[in-house]
């Protein structure tokens, strides 16, 4: 099995000439639509640069360009953001790099495990369990807040699913399929950020994790599930199931067959999801906002206190967009590699 | 709390049953599949339950404050009321003005299309009564919507905060789509330095956005903006774009559209990159032009994700915020604000059951448009491939 996995590209191919090469009259025009979008995509880029040695008479005078032709460069914002803010921005850059890096690869766990489930396996959740969930959760939340401490509250709630459940699923006994969990998930995300702040916020109060790490971790990774199970369920179906049939009837068991199988042979769907949701919770701003003060701020905040009373300090703000995007761009580069075909050609015919 | 059946006979769409269920093997086998999905489940429930119910019953009440804290009287649907029908109408809804005659044209169009589509669904019986039902009550919606944009839209009238976003949604996503697929189209072919355009294209979408917001706040600044001396030599650098609704709108747009394209070109990138060698290399050998190959073999592989990944935007596009927020301030007057930003000023003005009211009209909004995207276009897209 190994060895069908080994990056062979068939030989009678060779002599074509391969599908993605175009030809010279189509390289031209790639370059030429590629190059326009670079620009546009480089030109704020470079403004942010720019901004970032500029002292404030540069930016407020109307624009110059080009350090050392229009204007002396000065490194006074640098200096203010690494120098006199030190501990302030070193402890948000370490925050955010934590925070980030933890909830995306856990998102990425339960999230491609929940996909591949929902793709291979059919669930049939019963309505009447669903609602005795629902039950349970709710008499769980008024417990908790009328007093009762949240361990024993959510415990019991737990004991009184598990044990009416089978009843309940009786009852009311009509069923969703996997489709229905599926859009449950991303309806998760339809609820706007503004509207659920203060929830959450009361939320981890009572469980004493405000201005924790722990919390945004949590909360990062479950707002990220849905795009991974979403996304990863459609690479994951880019798979041919001839393979897992072949492994399964080989007495692989599910778990070996995901982890051996399903997962390498969808890197490139892998590390395009892993970077999205990295970016999203690196970049995440409001939520930040209300569950973290000091100890946990995250560098989007950062960003946003630059916007004083004296105005956008454009010059402070543009060095800590950069710091903030530099990982970034090391973890594109690192990753981009892999957003590659022919990783494992010719697996299938292995 | 998930029962599962052996081998049910679903289609491609549904799950393809691979495993025998319980048998022999481990406990852990045996319980594979709550095993794959539960971990994923248990996480959702337990965050989104509690935030859920407490914001509906937010929108129900009225914050008061009294001596010694506040208050959360019950006020039934008036938070809804308000929007819809009194003084926040203007505001959610915009100025409605009569149609004039290409507008009432335009309705027409609209209108047909929907009755055609209704009366399909009668003509395909396979669909039952519940689709019927799905299909009408869609048309209904959707013709509302665009009666009541088109009378926003007219000479005279002014598009509210819903109109705004829908504006916002719609172009943001069909120019991001589109250009995101010919990028990650042009970016998988075999091209020196394309690793570079790789990494610059991901690049929007790395900055955080209120940093974009801000960035994009100087760019288009007429006066100390780079493009200060065009607009100078046009003879604009006095007056403010800011004056011009839809002249900022299409700010907030332009920015959108930077930093969210990234998101469908890496997406769609990684599709293509995943599309099986042999398919390709069989399409040439039969003679296909780069431009058939593309459009007959590789765009009709990579359609389930693109329709996943369009659902997505979409749901993310409702939530805009950022950028109305920084560059505009929602103005002039409230021409560039989205539902987001409307249900965030309500709420620093510590109108709390107003801005869950606002929230939860977005969530009906964004419901429909999801659940209809899936039903009539996302189903139809995975069944097909």
């Amino acid at each position: 099995m190994a060895q069908a996995f080994a990056a062979t590209r068939p030989r009678a191919a060779r002599r074509l000439r391969s599908p993605y090469s175009p030809s010279p009259s189509g390289a031209v025009l790639s370059y030429a639509v590629l190059g326009f979008w670079a620009i546009v995509v480089l030109f704020p880029i470079f403004w942010i640069f720019v901004t970032s040695f500029k002292l404030p008479i540069h930016v407020l005078d109307g624009p110059v360009y080009l350090p050392f032709i229009d204007f002396q460069p000065s490194g006074h914002a640098w200096r203010y953001i690494f120098v006199d803010l030190r501990n302030d921005t070193l402890r948000p850059f370490i925050n955010t790099v934590v925070v980030a890096l933890t909830s995306s690869v856990l998102a990425l766990a339960l999230g491609t495990a929940a996909a591949y489930g929902l793709l291979r396996f059919p669930y049939r959740p019963r309505l009447g369990a669903i609602l005795l969930l629902l039950g349970a959760a709710g008499l769980a939340a008024v417990a908790v807040a009328a007093g009762v401490p949240w361990v024993p509250a959510v415990l019991a709630a737990a004991i009184l699913f598990l044990v009416l459940r089978r009843w309940a699923g009786q009852r009311i006994g009509r069923s969703f399929g996997n489709d229905d969990i599926a859009f449950w998930m991303i309806s998760q995300r339809i609820l706007p950020p503004v509207a659920v702040v203060i929830p959450i916020y009361v939320m981890f109060q009572r469980l004493h994790l405000l201005d924790t790490q722990l919390a945004l971790i949590i909360t990062y990774m479950t707002v990220n599930l849905p795009i991974v199970v979403w996304l990863m369920r459609d690479y994951f179906r880019q798979i041919s199931i001839e393979l897992e049939e072949s492994a399964a009837i080989d007495g692989a068991s599910p778990f070996r067959i995901f982890l051996s199988i399903v997962l390498p042979l969808s890197t490139p769907g892998l590390v395009a999801t892993f970077l999205l949701v990295l970016v999203f919770s690196w970049n995440e701003y409001l939520l930040a906002l209300f569950l973290t003060s000091a100890n946990a701020q995250t560098l989007p905040l950062s960003i946003a206190a630059q916007n004083a009373t004296r105005g956008p300090q454009w010059w402070y703000m543009s060095v800590l967009i950069l710091i903030m995007i530099t990982p970034v761009i090391a973890m594109a580069i690192a990753l981009e590699r892999y957003i590659a075909r022919g990783l494992l050609v010719g697996a299938i015919k292995g | 709390m998930l029962k599962v059946r052996a081998r049910s006979g679903a289609g491609p769409v549904g799950p393809v049953p691979l495993l025998r269920v319980g048998g022999a093997g481990t406990w852990m086998e045996r319980q594979a599949r709550s095993l794959f999905l539960m971990p994923a489940v248990a996480m959702l429930v337990a965050l989104s339950i509690f935030p859920l119910c407490v914001s509906l019953y937010l929108s129900l009440t009225r914050l008061q404050f009294v001596p010694g804290g506040f208050r959360l009287p019950f006020v039934g649907l008036a938070n809804y009321r308000k929007l819809i029908f009194g003084i926040e109408r203007v505001h959610f809804l915009g100025v409605l003005a009569a149609l004039s005659p290409l507008f009432w044209l335009l309705f027409a169009v609209v209108a047909t299309g929907l009755l055609v589509f209704v009366i399909r669904s009668l003509r395909a019986p396979e669909s039952g009564a519940r689709g019927l039902a799905g299909r009408v009550f869609f048309a209904a919606v959707a013709g509302l919507l665009v009666w009541l944009l088109l009378r926003a839209l007219t000479p005279g009238g002014r598009p509210g905060s819903l109109f705004v976003t829908l504006i916002y949604v719609i172009v943001g996503i069909a120019v991001q789509y589109w250009l995101g697929l010919a990028l990650a189209f042009l970016a998988s072919q075999d091209l020196a330095g394309r690793r570079f355009f790789r990494v610059v294209f991901l690049l929007p979408m790395m900055i955080t956005p209120v940093g974009i917001a801000y960035t994009f706040r100087i760019l288009f600044d007429l006066g100390k903006g780079p493009f200060a001396p065009l607009w100078q030599a046009l003879g604009l650098a006095e007056v403010s774009w800011v004056n011009f609704p839809w002249g900022a709108r299409a700010a907030v747009m332009i920015g959108d559209i930077w930093q969210w394209t990234p998101f469908m070109f890496i997406v769609l990138l990684a599709a293509l990159e995943s599309l099986p060698a042999e398919l390709l290399e069989a399409a040439q050998v039969d003679g296909a032009s780069r431009w058939q190959m593309f459009w007959k073999v590789m765009w009709p592989q990579i359609l389930p994700v693109s329709s996943t990944v369009i659902l997505i935007r979409l749901i993310e596009a409702f939530k805009i915020i950022d950028l109305p927020n920084v560059l505009t301030n929602g103005g002039p007057g409230t021409a560039t604000e989205s539902l987001t930003l409307h249900a965030f000023m309500a709420w620093r003005t510590l109108d709390i059951g107003g801005s869950a009211a606002v929230a939860y009209m977005l969530m009906f909004l964004v419901t429909f448009s999801a659940t209809a995207y899936i039903s009539f276009v996302h189903r139809r897209v995975a069944e097909a491939a």
